[in-house]
């Protein structure tokens, strides 16, 4: 394939002019969004029933996929473009819709009732009345820069990334740039890392640039392990590319010639779609030897995790890829002096290496105008929950949560009272609604207890209770603890038990007290950022909702209606109309009653499963 | 499944016998057998000359690895914070009450394995089960049956 090798800015832009080509072709077009998201609502089969149904009809178009536009709750979707035309985005769409799909692009008809919105505004739109993709609320305070592609490009295709100025920016760097200009420049951006703790990533850059050592290695952390958020998995299966340019420029910034990718082992196509894109980047020698002519050489090499939740932490995550399963380590040394085997070793987060070719390409002071004093740019959150509207959201830093959950998110699902985000996994804490209007960046967010982390915004309404997400993550903690300092694996231990009894209605006045008692013990004498933020979740629920906590354990209620041992079911006399539905669904034959008759619920049987709450359309079932 | 000495032995050598290599080599061995047999471990000791409690140490720290033989379908239902809040235990609870196993555990008939995750990377639509690598969105106490009912057939 040496045909194809890019050498200079002209073979960029023959490539760039095929990547046009591949984006806007001049026949129909139609594009599956195809991320994790997406197959997961059914997209494969959306994507199958079209290939079939294309050729039933014989319309002439090309089919193709992309990755994850943000909206994942409104997946699958559907791209219809047309030369010269906008393009048309159908949301939930399914198999069974397609025969019509296709009869109406082959008449082009749009159906109204399925768009999402059109997107291209410079030219006139196809239908009135359905917005344009900036006006659309989920989209409108959004400014993506990681996410620039996703959804907008076939991620399978370098051509299509390079059409989007993709690897512009790693040949102005190899052509134009020293590798400490470079270096210089990410630091005037004021980018700060996404992976959690927000250090600022030119200065990162610049520590192990001038750490001793010939050998030094760059490494992208892709272990994504706070449960709830996912713009890693997205970025890796909808742009691959931009994380691969964004470690190339950092490596020769640094003065590495081999960087590792860590990918968590729950994200299956993340890894095939990075593989792929390695893959292409060595056909067109981007990767390897001697790139753009420059003398810059460079590898890549892709580790898979094997689920362990500590392996995040950039000391322990340098263990796995060395073969082990030590655990963190205390630093210093930092990984920026001694890291992956005892080189200096520059780790950033996915997030972090996506927004780098954009730095570049814009430049510092472009980027530097986004955001807020201390945090630059742009976050992504994954803005999930009890929430309407849930998705992947990048929006500039010093947005407030009520901007993101009210907004973006279109409020509380089912029109129940909210009650708190939680931000920053296992690490961060609930945040109240007397906070809402709290603009979101690093500092502002650890102000109220909570973190930035690497961007999970759970939201949370009354039917959330706040005790037992207290002991949901101190459980995740405790299984996850690598059990090294006593304070951690004692301390969660012990906390998650005094919050077990409390659930079960065991728990005593006292019992506050000893929780912040421990909690702070574990947060000053535990090693890694494991143990140190353990608590957060603990003294934050306690902080900000004391009462629900005092309504536990003295009068031995569960507010929410979520502890088990503190609840009840049973039928609302006013409500119920007899129509019978939950009586099968019951497993226990809890529920009897005759038809068009007021049922009854036998408590003695009940399990407590749900399932009755779940098939009611009458709201019927008490939960107390 | 019996384990053939040669076959493990050509996945070592894959990774030039290289101790660094370990954690790959005991994922292709997972991969092959759906868990890590004791025999194939002690394959993998000789080889890369690592003590068997070492890697028996890196078998039990990661929680992909299992050290006991897997049913013919595996479940996984995911327990991160998005599915937990939108009712992720209620469906895990179906499913044990179903399998009458615990998480964790499979079924005598060595049709299903019962595990659980902290996130799947599909927050927005949980709570999610995943089958076989098929995933399953907006579950419900309701779908359990039906997710069931298909791979029970298979
Ligand atoms: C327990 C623990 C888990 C972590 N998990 C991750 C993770 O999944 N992804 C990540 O990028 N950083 C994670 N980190 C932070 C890393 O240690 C490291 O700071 C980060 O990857 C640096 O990249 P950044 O500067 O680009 O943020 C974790 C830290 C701790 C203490
Ligand atoms: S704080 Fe916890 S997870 Fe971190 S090293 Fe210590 S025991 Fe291990
Ligand atoms: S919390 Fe279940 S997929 Fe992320």
């Amino acid at each position: 394939m040496s045909n194809s090798k890019i050498v200079t800015l002209d073979d960029l832009e023959l490539l760039k002019e095929k990547g046009l080509n591949l984006i806007y072709p001049t026949k129909t077009k139609i594009s599956v969004g195809m991320a994790t998201c997406g197959i997961s609502t059914g997209a494969r089969e959306v994507f199958q029933a079209i290939s079939e149904e294309v050729q039933n009809q014989k319309l002439d178009c090309v089919l193709s996929q992309t990755g994850c536009l943000g909206f994942c709750q409104r997946e699958p979707l559907v791209d219809v473009i047309e030369p010269g035309k906008p393009k048309v985005v159908y949301a939930e769409m399914s198999y069974d819709k397609v025969p019509e799909l296709i009869t109406n692009i082959k008449n082009q008809k749009i159906k109204n009732e399925w768009m999402l919105c059109q997107i291209g505004e410079k030219y006139s739109p196809r239908l009135d009345g359905i917005p344009f993709y900036k006006d659309v609320d989920f989209y409108k305070k959004q400014k993506k820069i990681a996410l620039r592609n996703c959804g907008f490009i076939n991620p399978d295709c370098i051509e299509e990334y390079i059409a989007k100025r993709g690897y512009f920016a790693l040949h102005k760097v190899l052509t134009e740039m020293k590798p400490k200009e470079v270096v210089d420049m990410i630091a005037e951006s004021g980018l700060r890392g996404r992976g959690g703790a927000g250090f600022l990533t030119g200065k990162k850059w610049q520590i192990t640039r001038s750490s001793k050592g010939k050998i030094k290695y760059i490494i992208c952390n892709a272990d994504e392990g706070d449960p709830g958020a996912y713009m890693d998995r997205s970025l890796l299966e909808g742009d691959p590319h931009s994380v691969l340019e964004g470690m190339l420029i950092g490596a020769y910034a640094i003065g590495a010639s081999t960087g590792y990718i860590y990918v968590r082992a729950e994200y299956p196509q993340a890894i095939v779609k990075f593989l792929q894109a390695v893959k292409q980047a060595e056909e067109h020698g981007l990767l390897g030897k001697d790139i753009f002519n420059s003398g810059f050489n460079f590898e890549v090499r892709v580790n898979k995790g094997a689920g362990a939740f500590v392996c995040g932490e950039e000391t322990a995550l340098i263990a796995s890829i060395e073969g082990g399963w030590s655990g963190p380590r205390p630093r210093p040394p930092f990984p920026a002096k001694s890291g992956l085997w005892g080189k200096p070793t520059n780790i950033n987060n996915v997030e972090t290496w996506a927004n780098v070719p954009v730095i570049i390409d814009k430049g510092a002071d472009w980027y530097s105008k986004i955001g807020t004093e201390k945090s630059k740019g742009t976050k992504v959150f994954s803005v999930v929950g009890k929430v309407n509207n849930t998705g992947l959201v990048e929006v500039p830093m010093g947005i407030t949560l009520r901007e993101i959950v009210y907004d973006i998110g279109g409020g509380i699902l089912d029109n129940r009272k909210f009650k708190a985000v939680q931000t920053g996994g296992p690490s961060g804490g609930c945040i109240p609604e007397s906070l809402i209007d709290l603009p979101v960046d690093f500092e502002k967010l650890t102000e109220v207890g909570s973190m930035m982390g690497s961007g999970g915004m759970i939201v949370m309404d009354e039917n959330t209770c706040m005790v037992d997400v207290a002991k949901y993550f101190l459980a995740f903690l405790e299984d996850e603890s690598c059990g090294k300092c006593v304070p951690c694996r004692e301390g969660i231990e012990k906390m998650r038990e005094i919050l077990n009894n409390i659930c079960k209605g065991e728990g005593e006045e006292a019992d506050i007290e000893l929780l912040e008692e421990i909690a702070l013990t574990v947060k000053e004498m535990s090693l890694c950022g494991l143990g140190q933020t353990a608590s957060n979740p603990v003294l934050t629920t306690i902080k900000y909702f004391r009462n629900e906590y005092e309504e536990h354990i003295i009068n031995k209620r569960c507010p929410a209606g979520v502890c088990l041992d503190l609840i009840s079911y049973s039928i609302d006399a006013e409500k119920c109309n007899g129509c019978g539905a939950c009586v099968r669904p019951c497993p226990t034959q809890a529920i009897t009653g005759e038809k068009k008759k007021l049922h009854s619920l036998d408590q003695e049987k009940c399990i407590k499963c749900g399932a009755c709450y779940e098939t009611c359309k009458f709201d019927s079932i008490i939960i107390k | 499944m019996e384990v053939e000495e040669l076959k493990v032995k050509k996945r070592i050598k894959k990774y030039n016998n290289e101790k660094k290599a370990l954690i790959s080599i005991l994922q292709d061995i997972q991969e092959e057998y759906n868990y890590l047999p004791p025999e194939a471990l002690k394959i993998v000791s000789k080889s890369l000359d690592i003590p068997l409690i070492d890697i028996f140490g890196v078998a039990t720290f990661y929680r992909t690895f299992s050290l006991k033989p897997r049913g013919k379908h595996l479940i996984t239902v995911c327990l991160g914070t998005a599915c937990h809040v939108r009712g992720g235990p209620k469906i895990l609870e179906e499913f044990k009450r179903k399998l009458n196993i615990k998480a964790g555990e499979t079924t005598k008939d060595m049709r299903f394995t019962l595990e659980t995750v902290a996130c799947l990377g599909c927050c927005a639509i949980g709570p999610v089960v995943v089958v076989d690598g098929n995933y399953h969105s907006q579950t419900s106490i309701g779908t359990v049956d039906s997710i069931l009912k298909k791979y029970r057939k298979k």
